[in-house]
């Protein structure tokens, strides 16, 4: 066999290799989103939308005090979240650029971006909880905006940075004074890619269970006072999951598949939004 | 006036900015203050001892500390040459009419909450390891292989994005000189693109070993350290998600929250070895 030969069989070995690895690892991802699917679609209804929860084996059980204790505790957070992020995302971008603090704080929010999130819960635990003496639905917003902070923070500081700093520098010019450049001109030459970095962030959050599971907690039934310990469709998810009551488990799936909608169509959203803004 | 409010707006976002470092530094200590009585206690044996006993006062971390090693371990030996596979896939193979598709539902998937795959672990890949293996298919192998998966999306995406960096002068210049489609990727991506490549695995690590819903559901939280792969097991965070609401003494309190401590130390020191060390050019999120 000729060097060329050779070299031409390890290729193709390679190339199969790499296919089939490829096949298998987009085939398993694929299976799990084929089992959500089904098994979403197969207990949706109704009931899921308009009942609370209910002990097993009740036929009128649903995910409604789940959807609006989600609601409450992420809606909280981003109004937390996001004004928080943007303007220190603006500090980093605008004021501090390449200064070493402003370095610092880019470092330490890209390690707190993939650090464990359960610790985030233990810490809230420490600093809410156990201070209140109960568990709580602000406890759990207190988790997730500080999960979402440095997500907020560095898609910030990155959408300013592409602004082109002659449009800052025009508006100078002009006279205006540095807040104003910022907010009415560098804020809205940045607004889809901000829009983008929120929507990625909230998309983010929505699916975090570890945090929940030791501030927010769970309740069976709806509550809308933040102050008490208040359901999210994923601690609903992982209790009902984790039953033994198939009732129980079908509606864990449902959570599932509204959840994992709900955080798809966020991401899809954020990427149509960005690419629209690169074709103009 | 409007240089007053110049002022206040630039001292805000200052003051919101370097909050970060603030929080940072507030959550290690509060973490290290509840762990104080159990170092105390315990001492250094916390991380030697292999009995975890809460009603006999007992708190040993090694059964949790070996199970996040080799859960980790598993996940990673598995999911790295699939995550190459699909990133060679993906950036050197596929026709560009599929690059796109796959590519960015590789990156939704990524998006995907890991107490899904927690769920879909416990109700599909259960079943299948204890047809196979024997035992109740709840497992430290179980725990690794729906670790690997839902690395996977993540590991692929930012292996791609690596190998992607690479001109493609280079590559064709290599081409040229007929070098096959193996060639190119061994003698000209993959060195290329080395540092991106080995970062991004060991950022996956770092998330891994913190990874807390993809495990629960299926390894058992079993305080045992066993060769046996296909017995329960249990890790750091599969502990705290099981043990927290239960504990009720402070000593149990205080022994939960050093595992906490433990695991921000693990994996704050991995991820700052990849974002300083080997990610340092090309930024990765």
């Amino acid at each position: 066999m000729t060097h060329t030969q050779k070299r031409i069989i390890t290729n193709n070995i390679v190339m199969v290799l790499s296919t089939l690895s490829a096949i298998i690892g987009i085939g398993f991802l694929f299976w799990i989103l084929g089992v959500l699917v089904i098994n979403g679609v197969d207990a949706l209804s109704w009931t899921i939308f308009s009942e609370e929860g209910a002990p097993p084996g009740y036929e009128d059980s649903g995910l409604k005090h789940a959807l609006i204790g989600q609601f409450m505790i992420v809606g909280v957070a981003t109004l937390f979240g996001v004004p928080l992020g943007v303007l220190a995302g603006t500090y980093l971008s605008e004021y501090g650029q390449k200064s070493k603090l402003a370095e610092t704080i880019r470092d330490i929010s890209d390690i707190m971006m993939s650090a464990p999130s359960i610790v985030i819960g233990a810490f809230v635990y420490a600093i809410v909880v156990a201070p209140m003496g109960h568990f709580s639905g602000w406890a759990g917003s207190v988790a997730l905006t500080i999960i979402m902070l440095p997500i907020i923070l560095r898609t910030t500081d990155d959408m300013l940075q592409l602004v082109p700093s002659t449009l800052r520098e025009a508006a100078f010019a002009l006279g205006a004074p540095k807040y104003k450049v910022i907010t009415q001109v560098v804020y809205r030459g940045a607004k889809a890619g901000i829009l983008t970095g929120i929507l990625l962030g909230v998309a983010r959050v929505a699916g975090e269970t570890a945090p929940l599971l030791f501030t927010s907690f769970n309740d069976n039934f709806l509550n809308t006072d933040m102050m008490e310990p208040m359901a999210s469709l994923t601690v609903t998810m992982y209790n009902y999951a984790t039953s033994p009551y198939e009732d129980w488990q079908k509606l864990g799936w449902a959570a599932a598949f509204i959840l994992s909608m709900f955080i798809l169509t966020l991401n899809i959203l954020g990427r149509l939004i960005i690419m629209k803004r690169k074709g103009k | 006036m409007s240089l007053i409010i110049d002022k206040i707006f630039a001292h805000s976002t200052k003051l919101v900015a370097i909050s970060v470092l603030f929080l940072v530094a507030w959550i290690f200590t509060v973490l290290f203050q509840h762990s104080m009585e159990s170092m105390q206690a315990l001492g250094f044996d916390f991380v030697t001892e292999t009995k975890w006993a809460p009603n006999l006062e007992k708190f040993g971390a090694l059964p949790a500390i070996y199970g996040s090693i080799v859960s980790t371990f598993l996940a990673m030996i598995l999911a790295v040459p699939l995550a190459i596979g699909v990133a060679i896939f993906l950036s050197e193979l596929a026709p560009a009419k599929l690059k796109s598709p796959v590519g960015v539902s590789i990156e939704l998937l990524a998006a995907i909450p890991s107490v899904i795959y927690g769920m879909w672990g416990l109700f599909y890949f259960v079943p299948i390891i204890r047809d196979t293996f024997g035992g109740i298919g709840i497992s430290m192998l179980t725990a690794g292989i729906v670790l690997s998966i839902m690395i996977l999306p993540f590991m692929a995406a930012v292996t791609r994005d690596a190998m992607n960096t690479t001109p493609d002068i280079l590559k064709e210049s290599a081409y040229a000189l007929g070098g096959t489609k193996w060639d190119v990727i061994k003698d000209i991506v993959i060195p290329y693109a080395k540092a991106g490549i080995i970062g991004s695995f060991i950022l996956a690590l770092g998330r891994a070993i913190g990874e807390t819903m993809a495990v629960t559901f299926v390894m058992g939280n079993v305080h045992k350290i066993s060769l046996d792969l296909t017995a329960p097991a249990t890790s750091i965070p599969v502990t705290l998600a099981n043990e927290f609401t239960e504990a009720d003494t402070d000593l149990y309190y205080s022994s939960l929250f050093e595992l906490s401590l433990l695991l921000l130390v693990i994996s704050f020191t991995i991820i700052s070895i990849a974002k300083f060390y080997f990610l340092r050019r090309t930024r990765v999120a």
